[in-house]
Parts: C-alpha cells; structure tokens; sequence
C-alpha cells in the first residue's frame, strides 16, 4: 500500500520526522489560497501520485508567487504523468501539494526497509540524493551503507552516527531524525519508508523534504486507519477494483486478456505469449482465497476492456484454488457480459475436467488444449500477433 | 532418502481444528499416515480427526514425539505459534498462512537465530516427499517418487512443473515450496545444500522469479561450490514491464532491479542449466541428465 508523497510525510511527521510546511489543494484555487498559510518566500506544486519517478515526468513544479502556484497547479491538475512506474495509462493527477521550497545545503538519502536476512530494520543511507540518484545507486552499490537498526538505545545511536558522519551527514539532529524514521517504520507497519531527498536546509537542520512510505497490507488487522490512509490517487482503479476481490491485476497495452491462478504461473504465461508474439492485455493472479465470485468480478473487468480481443484461461488446480472454482467465476462473468470475447482454455491439475464442463455446460465460447505452448499459440493467432 | 521429511517424520499441526486446518491435515493425513497430534490453546485432551489434541506444542512433542509442526494459524496469530514451536525445539516448521505482517516474520527470524530449526514458508505451499510425507498444500495427484529434487519460490507453476516432470517419468526426491513473501525461512540456498547431501537426490530444479534475492544468492553458492550434481532453473518474469510489481515480494530500487535477465545471467555463469519457459522444463531437466 504505497503512500502518497502527502500523506506519507503527515505520517512521518507525527512520529517526529521533520518535513516542510505544506498544504493539500485540489482546485487552482486552493492551491493559491495554501500560499497564504504558507511561511515561505518560494513554493513548490507536487503532483499527488503513489507512484515513484514523478520528478522526472514533470510533476514537481516550482513557483516564486501565489500566482504562478496557480499557473503550476493549472498544469497538473487533470492530467496525466506516466512513470515507470504507472504503467502505460500513467496516473490523473487528482491533488497537487504546495510546499515551501527551501534552499538545500546537502542532500542525503535515507530509508529504512526490512533485512531479507535477518528480519529487522535496516537503515540504508547514502552522502547524495535526489532525483536521479535512485538510477545510480542501482548502477553502483557501494554508494548505499546499510546497518540493521533494531532498537534505539545509545549502542545503536552511536552506531548510526558514526555511519552518517562516514557520509558526511553530521549532528546530533540527523541522527535524531533518523530514529524518529525507524520509529516511525516499526510502528506503523511499513514495509518501506524512503526519504529522498533527506536534506539539511539553509539554517541547520535535517528534513525529509521528499519521502515515500508503503504500509504493510497484511497488517491491516491491527490498522484500521491503513483504509483511509491509502484511499488516495493511487492504483490505477480497474486494478484496485480487482485488489478488493483477491485478485493482483496490472493492467498492460495489449489485447489479450490473461486468467490465471497464482503469481509464478502469471509470471510463465506472460512470458510464453510474449515469446510467441502476443500481446497481453493484463497479468493476473487469482489469489488462493479468492472464490468464484470474486474471480467473477476478474474476469469482468477484462470482458468491460474493449481493446481485450480475446482470453487466454491458464489454470493449474492445485491444493487449494481448484479449476472449477475457476470456471465457476469464467462461466458467470460469461453470463452477465455484453461481450463475449472467445476463451482459449488451457486447465490442468485439480478438478480440471470438471471446469472444462462447466464451461461447455454454461455455453462459454471456449476452444480447449492440452498443454500451454497450444493454448498460447492459438490465442496469439486469434488477436493476430504472431510475427 | 530425501531432504527435511520423510517416513519418519512426526507430524503435529498447529490451528488443525480450524476450518482451513482440518481439511488440509485431512488431505495430508490420507497421504500418509505421520500426522501424530494437534494443537489448540484451551482444547487440549480432546480429539480431532482422530488424533490426540494439546494445549501447547511442548507437551505435543512430549506426549508424541512429534518433531515437525504443520502451521495453518490465521495470519494475526501466526507469528506466536512459529514462535511456539521454535521456542520448544522442533525440527522442521511448516508454515502455509498467507500475509504475515513483515514486523511479525521479523520477530520469527529472531526467535530462529541461533536454533537449529528449519522454517519452510510462511505463505509457502509447504514440502512433500512423495510416498513418504506431505506437510502443507501441495497436490500430490501429479507427484511421484524419484531423483529430481525441487525448490520453488511459485505454487501453481510448482504443480504445473511437478506435473509435466512426472508425466515424464521423472520423479522427484523432495518438492520444498520455499514461500512468496519477503521474508521467510529456508530458501533456494538451504535447499541446494540438503540436496547435495541427499544420495537419492540427482538433480536439482530451481523455479524463481523476478524480485527478492533467492535466485543471486543461489548463484554465489553454486559458483563458489563444487557442487557435483546438475541444477536446472527456470526464472520467470523475462516481460514483466519493469518497477510495477508483479509476482510475489516487491523490493526496494536502490537494491537494484533483480531483473530476470539479470538473475538468468547471474545462474547461467555459476553453472545452472536454464529452461527457456514452463514448458522447457522436462527437456531440460532430460537433456541434462543424459548429458551428465
């Protein structure tokens, strides 16, 4: 459940991260009207995204007066950025932030993330940051330091010091700010807390003038307040329809609509369509707690698509999504739609001779085969793919 | 032979009087009989699918010498009875739950440091030596005893692989469904390990994909080890459009990419054999052992 910029940084700053004044406007006119409530002598518009890379699709605007706070929010309210992370559609920008802009002395990275390893909190922090150091810190690891940070007690304190002033991040406030992240990672569940830039502003003092949180969805049973916090312009909204009825769907540019059951075999389908020169519309993965209803739902969402030309049904029952549960969900979207794009079947494992009659029974328009590379390349010569 | 269970594992199952975990302990017992007692706060001294049901999982152990636990808890109460179960001693741990809370696995590691149990999972499909012990989910419909030893980060390609090598006449030692979250327990690394040492074990099978570190640190190991049996990968994910999250675990960016690509070059250079696609995997797996 990826953050927002906005609300990530509310939720930093009441464990005690610093962050710039700002304010949350979704109209020109509040975005002009948050100057006045803003100490500032220069401002930035944020577009409000859950999705990284923004800077570098525009969406990160400055401004010298109210008026051109308006001409920035004017720009991005409405529109839409693609990131590499949106995925081709990109996201609407619902709401912009309006921030100070501060003159930056140094800007750092900081973040905190779980140690595969070990389990517990890892700093990971670096003497640079901004936009274009996440591309580089990829290209050159060593520009990362990590330290694990389970406590906060004077050992650990030392330890972080001693780790920043290696980076050139030096003070008591740095490392307080830093442990007011960790504090912040624990106790809210996330599973990622990045700040970017974590920078030391012009009068003394470090702050998170960008930071990105993801809260842990599984901990939702002890968060309630997770529900309103990711409530935000966020996934795009076919595929957080589909996250509600315990299916993963990201949706793609092409024109196959792909059902499958479980993340790994997603995974080798898309491949397999991709090699025989297919096009899929979507990668799915019906969760195993899924029932024919939510599946359904699925399915509906690709059937309402009109670019998805046909489907390709890859299931392999197994222990605890079985095929008729599947076909279950196929044959009922099947029976509400307006569109009926053919299916080309390929069920294997538990209960797949069942599903297969379930289909035929319910009048699916399904052409069956036996083995994935068939299936693949008959839905590949269906949409007119192959090369 | 085979690796983590077998005959002689002794199996008790934590939350088995819920719904989830008496129909998948009825499934695993019917396979084969090493199921020895279940565990439920408050109702011990009862009985559940025939077998003796105790307040903790020490006094299971005592009583029955049980020395795997079979985890199907809710996800709340999950991390506790791992914890449980570490804390008494056992052998081998089973989790099958899905969406653990990353802090809770947290607590899990820590409670695993420096104990000589093996946690399989969470959110994992669980492990199956075919004829001899099932703990978990998997289906063993499709499963048939052999050489080929399998580890896997997916279930249903686990079953789809399963399936296509058994239709193939190979069948395999031990299936470890490793798990698809974050942070878990044993991993391609610790499975490789036991499988060098299993004599019945003659090749290996690694199904990874994109994101986390499994399939590098798989990698490291085979490159810096002699290894001496063959190890065939497939590492799906090759067109999965980078930084949207697909699959299983989400990493960070700075980590790096942990492109399929990346991880194919990575094992291709330490010696693995790899399949093209899902497809590919018995012809690989044939070829290689012919070859070898």
């Amino acid at each position: 459940m990826l953050l927002s910029e906005f609300k990530s940084k509310e939720l930093l700053a009441q464990y005690g991260v610093r962050v710039p004044p700002a304010r949350l406007a979704r109209s020109v006119e509040e975005a002009e009207a948050a100057c006045a409530t803003l100490d500032a002598r220069k401002y930035v518009v944020k577009a409000q995204i859950a999705a990284g890379g923004r800077a570098l699709a525009g969406g990160v605007r400055f401004a010298a007066t109210p008026s051109g706070v308006a001409d920035e929010a004017r720009r991005l309210l409405g529109s839409s950025l693609v990131t590499e992370q949106t995925g081709p559609q990109g996201e609407t920008v619902s709401t912009v932030s309006v921030e100070a802009a501060l003159d930056l002395e140094m800007q750092a990275y900081v973040a905190f993330a779980r140690d595969p390893d070990s389990g517990a909190p890892l700093l990971l922090a670096a003497a640079e940051g901004g936009v274009e150091f996440e591309e580089r810190a990829r290209a050159e690891s060593n520009l990362v330091r990590t330290l694990v940070v389970e406590r906060d007690d004077d050992a650990a304190r030392a330890d972080v010091a001693d780790l920043l002033s290696g980076l050139d991040i030096d003070g008591a406030a740095a490392v307080d700010q830093v442990f007011a992240a960790q504090l912040a990672f624990v106790s809210a569940d996330m599973t990622l807390l990045e700040i970017n830039p974590f920078a030391r502003v012009a009068g003394g003092g470090w702050l998170a003038v960008d930071g990105k949180v993801a809260l842990d969805a599984s901990a939702l049973f002890r968060h309630p307040e997770f529900e309103a916090l990711a409530a935000d312009p966020g996934v795009f909204l076919r595929d957080a329809e589909a996250q509600k009825n315990n299916i993963n769907l990201v949706t793609l540019t092409g024109d196959i609509g792909v059902v499958v059951n479980g993340a790994g075999l997603g995974l080798a389908t898309n491949d397999m369509l991709v090699d025989a020169g297919g096009r899929p519309a979507n990668f799915m993965d019906i969760r195993t707690t899924a029932s024919s209803f939510d599946i359904a739902k699925g399915v509906e969402l690709l059937l309402e698509a009109p670019e998805v030309k046909a489907i390709l049904l890859n299931v392999h029952g197994g222990g605890m999504t079985v095929c008729d549960t599947v076909a279950e969900g196929v044959a009922f979207a099947y029976s509400r739609a307006n569109r009926r794009p053919p299916v080309i079947a390929r069920l294997a494992g538990q209960n797949a001779p069942w599903g297969l009659q379930i289909l035929k029974d319910r009048k699916v328009p399904v052409e069956v085969f036996d083995t994935m590379p068939g299936a693949v390349a008959r839905v590949v010569e269906l949409t007119g793919g192959a090369r | 032979m085979a690796i983590i269970v077998d005959t002689s594992t002794r199996v008790l199952v934590q939350g088995m009087t819920g719904r989830a975990g008496t129909f998948y302990t009825d499934q695993a017992m019917r396979y084969a009989p090493t199921y020895v007692a279940g565990v439920r706060p408050g109702r011990g001294g009862t009985k559940h699918l025939g077998l003796p049901v105790f307040h903790s999982v020490a006094e299971a152990m005592a009583e029955t010498g049980a020395n795997a636990s079979f985890v199907s808890v809710p996800a709340p109460s999950a991390a506790a009875a791992m914890i449980e179960a570490i804390e008494a001693g056992i052998a081998t741990i089973v989790c099958i739950t899905e969406r653990v809370p990353q802090q809770d696995m947290g607590r899990v590691k820590q409670a695993l440091r420096g104990t000589d149990t093996v946690l399989i999972g969470p959110n994992s499909q669980g492990i199956l030596t075919p004829g001899q012990c099932k703990i978990g989910v998997m289906p063993t419909r499709d499963a048939m005893p052999g050489r080929v030893g399998i580890a896997s980060r997916s279930a249903s390609l686990t079953s789809e692989v399963l399936a296509s090598c058994s239709r193939a006449g190979l069948g395999q030692s031990t299936t470890v469904g490793i798990g698809g979250d974050t942070l878990h327990g044993i991993g391609f690394v610790g499975c490789l390990e036991r499988f060098r040492e299993d004599p019945d074990t003659e090749c290996v099978v690694l199904i990874g994909e994109i994101g986390g570190r499994e399939e590098e640190e798989a990698a490291d190991y085979l490159a810096a080890a002699d290894y001496g049996k063959p190890v065939i990968a497939l590492v799906v994910g090759r067109h999965a459009p980078p930084g949207r999250r697909m699959g299983h675990a989400g990493t960070l960016s700075v980590f790096g990419l942990e492109t399929a690509e990346q991880k194919i070059a990575r094992l291709r250079e330490a010696g693995v054999v790899i399949a093209h696609d899902a497809s590919d995997v018995v012809d690989s797996v044939t070829a290689t052992l012919e070859t070898a």
